[in-house]
């Protein structure tokens, strides 16, 4: 038996701190806290209103996380098949075990064909291996044509949303970067440019478009990949994934191996749950589904790449492997109380909010201080479970990854904490000799109100204490009960 | 049966044999929140009666990362509970974790007789407001409270229990309440047990947002069915001096002309 | 044994042994049209398409329309004229017609504009100077507004309906089904026989700038749809 290893951490996130570091700084950022609260309510409103259009919500949300079930149970079947489809449809199909093995593939594919620039669509998996920095390394520029990312490249920055990557920024300081950036990649933008997000947009569409008509290479990920037929889905809003899936002579897609689907019908409920949970959308405007070559239209070299990088280690785990029905459609985010305060960044990953705080720990195991905070960046209230189309209980894996960090040790203190707790709370009779402590504090309390104790500052800096009673309801009861005689 | 668009219990239900699960933090912290439940069910005719054993579902333990400690508890807990009819709790929150973690400890604790004991439990534990709407069939329990009051459906209780608007049937019936709408009602007030501590600043964040939208409807009074949450909520709006009280939903449904909450 | 080979034996494995607890049959195996969830939903949305027709119809043109495309109804006899109100109303003066388009519909057309045909438009570059296409389609979906292009002769090479500005796309009736597994069970090809799909749901769109719908980025910023009535 061989587990697959975990997933190494890319160098963009290598030492970065716990969450509750990174939140606090974030948290003080009311500008971005200001877009943040906007844009989760607009899309949790858009995403509710399509949803409640749906006859039995429920039911496709079952078929969805059937669907990803099926093929994650039997991964093995199904990678055997898809490649053997893709194969057959004329793509020449890759596997790679990590991200230096994915981003080498890609290197050699873009040198053989003698290019020195690539156009890319939005894709997570090649954000995850960090393959424009490996392309950057070896001398060829990856351009980001989805408009979130190319506002996020132009800034330098890093995004802060799986679907609306560039969620942080608005549109003067968008305005901005066009102005000083895009002259120095291409096009530049007109001199005139408002922050008028139509105009911002037709600069985008003019800059980019000489890079699609130019480019030989794209690289893309997908949503799906459909073993029986051996097609490959991408679904998007603006057509620069059109543009890149179809212009180049070379098409190189990076696809993570739980992007398996079983079969083509399964794509059924998958297009309806996915833009629905997503962009709040009955259907985005645009999807493309290739299946290898298509003999005089697009690319005539397809070649596809299937990714490890940790996701064979989270499949062994019976409980956490739900993880892996992930469509990316970001509705936990939208609806998550603490992403809509800390925004992405402060998750450490590519993959932030509760899908990230679940799926990151158990892809890069829990050993740096970021991975071994996430599991308890929440409050379990329960939103993302409701919200995921493809119903991952993100809760239930938060506590199990909390167990696997309390397992691991460092915490002795709270370990030694809850081990007391327990056997206090095992007994009544421990139970009741413990609160006498709690009532002759609340004898001395009196009526004052608690607002400072040493050691619990993480509570009080804020808000009150709760002023312990006189007496608890089991002295009350005995005292009525028993003492006092039956009712 | 139904009066003032409320139902009335028509037959006390001394049949059942109900014990109240206080939960370890009520017993300890707000015990007039258990004695209201008390007070409200023997007005409804229900003999309710108080295992002595009892101590805690082991939530605290569980959602820290330390399930296995909370083993003996759940242990513990069928063996208290499994001779009653029915077990009521005034916390959605403990009810959550009798109903949806217990069978997972157990399950962890490689016991198979503790997880059947466990499936016999589980369905007969409620929250207060189940009780009363699905058990006892009564939405008017005769309540008195005249003060403007809003309600917040802890994640708890509207997520994992699903109690739906049952608190609010109870509360609409109360004579003399004033209740008002709690804008962006169904989002967490941020206090998740360790996530209070251990990520205070988001929590406190949260818990702003939700103190400011209480003082938003004017009511005097902000109910729920969690202490928990109540108190973190409160500890904000006390810092704040805003003057707005928080009561459990139990303490307002025991409220009469006679003896007001 | 080549890396990418022993990449693939690894990975196999660490997937198999991921999966050993698993004791069910994979279905891809056992699987029969019929048997599966999603193929039940699909009948069901097919049996509720059945006698609902015009409802259909109506429901298509609105969520189109919804998605801000121009959506005009006629006769099958009168789809050349339509055609050519739209690209005027549009203002362009160069198409690009798929080899397969109607007869009909390229006459009246090709009398009233500059016509490239597909086999003259050997570039996207060249593509790029043209400022509209007329196709076909292959299914419409009601429920989400939505034109598939399955770029059949009718159609022409994807990069058509992609590179001009403005896409006038014709469909008949009889193409539009209710909902979206009913759309994805028709166009179920044999293996090694799928044909490259396009589905459209309105105009190229972004909200990416402080989530503000802007309509039109890559794709064509104008969709005119046309739904003719069954000849």
């Amino acid at each position: 038996m061989s587990i697959g290893p975990v997933q190494e951490t890319s160098p963009t996130f290598v030492g970065m701190p716990a969450f509750p570091e990174a939140a606090r700084e974030a948290l003080a950022n009311t500008q971005q806290r200001q877009n943040l609260h906007n844009a989760t309510h607009t899309i949790r409103a858009k995403r509710a209103a399509v949803v409640a259009e749906v006859d039995d919500w429920e039911a496709l949300r079952v078929a969805g996380a059937d669907a990803k079930d099926e093929a994650l149970h039997h991964l093995g079947d199904y990678l055997e098949q898809v490649e053997e489809s893709l194969t057959a449809n004329g793509a020449i199909v890759h596997w790679a075990r990590d991200a230096a093995e994915a981003n080498r593939i890609v290197i050699d594919i873009a040198r053989a064909k003698e290019v020195d620039e690539v156009v890319k669509v939005k894709s997570m998996a090649t954000q995850e291996i960090e393959l424009n920095e490996a392309l950057e390394e070896a001398g060829i520029s990856a351009w980001e044509t989805d408009l979130a990312e190319l506002i996020v490249q132009l800034f330098g920055d890093r995004p802060s949303h799986i679907l609306v990557p560039a969620i942080h920024r608005n549109r003067t300081e968008i305005r901005d970067v066009f102005l000083r950036e895009m002259a120095r990649f291409g096009r530049p933008a007109p001199d005139d440019l408002t922050d008028d997000p139509a105009r911002l947009a037709e600069a985008a569409r003019l800059h980019l478009r000489e890079k699609f008509l130019r480019a030989k290479v794209a690289v893309s990920g997908a949503n799906f990949a459909i073993a029986d037929t051996g097609t490959l889905v991408v679904v998007e809003s603006e057509g620069n994934g059109r543009m890149c899936l179809t212009l180049p002579e070379t098409l190189i897609s990076v696809v993570g191996i739980e992007k398996v689907l079983p079969t083509w019908d399964d794509l059924g409920p998958m297009l309806q749950l996915l833009p629905r949970s997503s962009t709040g959308e009955r259907m985005n405007p645009y999807t493309t589904m290739w299946s290898g070559v298509h003999d005089g239209d697009g690319p005539q070299e397809v070649h596809v790449i299937l990714l490890d990088n940790g996701r064979s280690h989270v499949l062994a785990d019976s409980v956490g492997r739900q993880a892996l029905r992930c469509i990316r459609c970001s509705a936990c985010l939208n609806v998550c109380p603490v992403y809509e305060r800390t925004g992405g960044h402060a998750y450490g990953s590519v993959y932030p909010g509760p899908i990230g705080a679940v799926l990151n720990p158990q892809l890069r195991g829990t050993s740096s201080e970021v991975d071994a905070s996430l599991p308890y960046a929440s409050s379990l209230c329960g939103a993302c479970f409701d919200a995921c189309p493809v119903r991952i209980n993100i809760p239930e894996l938060l506590v199990e990854l909390r167990g696997t960090v309390a397992e691991q040790g460092g915490h002795r203190a709270e370990s030694a904490a809850m081990k007391a707790a327990a056997w206090v709370l095992s007994d009544p009779r421990r139970l009741a000799v413990a609160q006498k402590g709690a009532t002759t504090a609340g004898k001395l309390i009196g009526k004052r109100t608690i607002t400072k104790v040493p050691g619990l500052g993480a509570w009080t800096d804020a808000r009150n204490l709760p002023t312990p009673p006189k007496e608890t309801f089991r002295q009350w009861w005995a005292r009525e009960h028993e003492e006092g005689g039956q009712r | 049966m139904l009066l003032d668009g409320g139902m009335t219990a028509a037959q006390p239900r001394t049949d059942l044999r109900v014990a109240l699960f206080a939960t370890c933090f009520n017993d300890t912290m707000w015990p007039e929140t258990p004695k209201a439940v008390v007070r409200l069910l023997e007005r409804l005719g229900v003999r309710v009666e108080f295992p002595m054993d009892q101590t805690c579902c082991g939530q605290m333990m569980t959602n820290t990362g330390y399930a296995g400690d909370a083993v003996p508890l759940v242990r513990h807990f069928v063996d208290v509970f499994e001779k009653y009819d029915a077990v009521v709790a005034p916390s959605g929150s403990c009810v959550g974790s009798v109903r949806d973690q217990h069978p997972m400890i157990a399950h962890l604790a490689g016991d198979p007789g503790l997880a059947s004991e466990v499936e016999e439990v589980r369905p007969k534990v409620y929250e207060l407001s189940e009780f009363l709407v699905d058990v006892l069939g009564v939405t008017d329990v005769g309540a008195w409270f005249p003060h403007r009051v809003t309600y917040h459906p802890t994640c708890h209780s509207l997520r994992m229990l699903r109690v739906g608007d049952r608190p609010l049937q109870l509360l609409r019936a109360v004579e003399g309440i004033d209740l008002v709408e709690l804008p962006g009602a169904e989002e967490c007030c941020g206090f998740g047990g360790t996530f209070a501590v251990k990520n205070a600043d988001v929590s406190v964040a949260m818990g702003t947002d939700k103190a400011e939208h209480v003082a938003e409807t004017g009511a005097e009074v902000l109910v729920a069915g969690d202490n928990s949450c109540l108190a973190h909520i409160g500890g904000i709006l006390g810092r704040q001096r805003s003057g707005i009280r928080t009561m459990h939903l139990a303490e307002i449904l025991a409220s009469t002309k006679e003896n007001p909450a | 044994m080549s890396p990418s080979t022993s990449a693939r034996e690894e990975i196999l494995a660490r997937v198999r042994s991921a999966t050993a607890d698993i004791t069910s049959e994979p279905r891809l195996i056992a699987r029969s049209a019929s048997g599966s969830l999603p193929s039940q939903l699909a009948e069901r949305a097919i049996s509720r398409a059945v006698g609902a027709e015009e409802g259909t119809l109506e429901l298509f043109a609105e969520n189109v329309a919804d998605y801000r495309a121009a959506v005009v109804r006629v006769p099958a006899a009168e789809v050349g004229g339509a055609v050519v109100d739209a690209l005027r109303s549009a203002g362009v003066q160069s198409v690009v017609t798929p080899t397969g388009l109607d007869q009909s519909w390229a006459e009246a057309v090709g009398a009233a504009f500059d016509v490239v045909t597909e086999a003259a438009a050997t570039s996207a570059q060249q593509l790029d100077q043209v400022d509209a296409v007329v196709t076909g389609s292959a299914i419409g979906i009601a429920t989400t507004g939505t034109i598939v292009l399955d770029h059949q002769p009718d159609q022409g090479r994807r990069e058509l309906t992609l590179v001009p500005d403005t896409h006038v796309c014709v469909i008949r009736d009889d193409q539009v089904v209710h909902d979206v597994p009913e759309a994805v069970t028709r166009l179920r090809t044999a293996a090694g026989q799928q044909r490259p799909l396009t589905w459209v749901s309105g105009p190229s769109a972004t909200s990416d700038i402080e989530l503000q719908r802007v309509e039109g980025v890559h794709g064509p910023r104008t969709l005119v749809v046309i739904i003719a009535g069954t000849p």
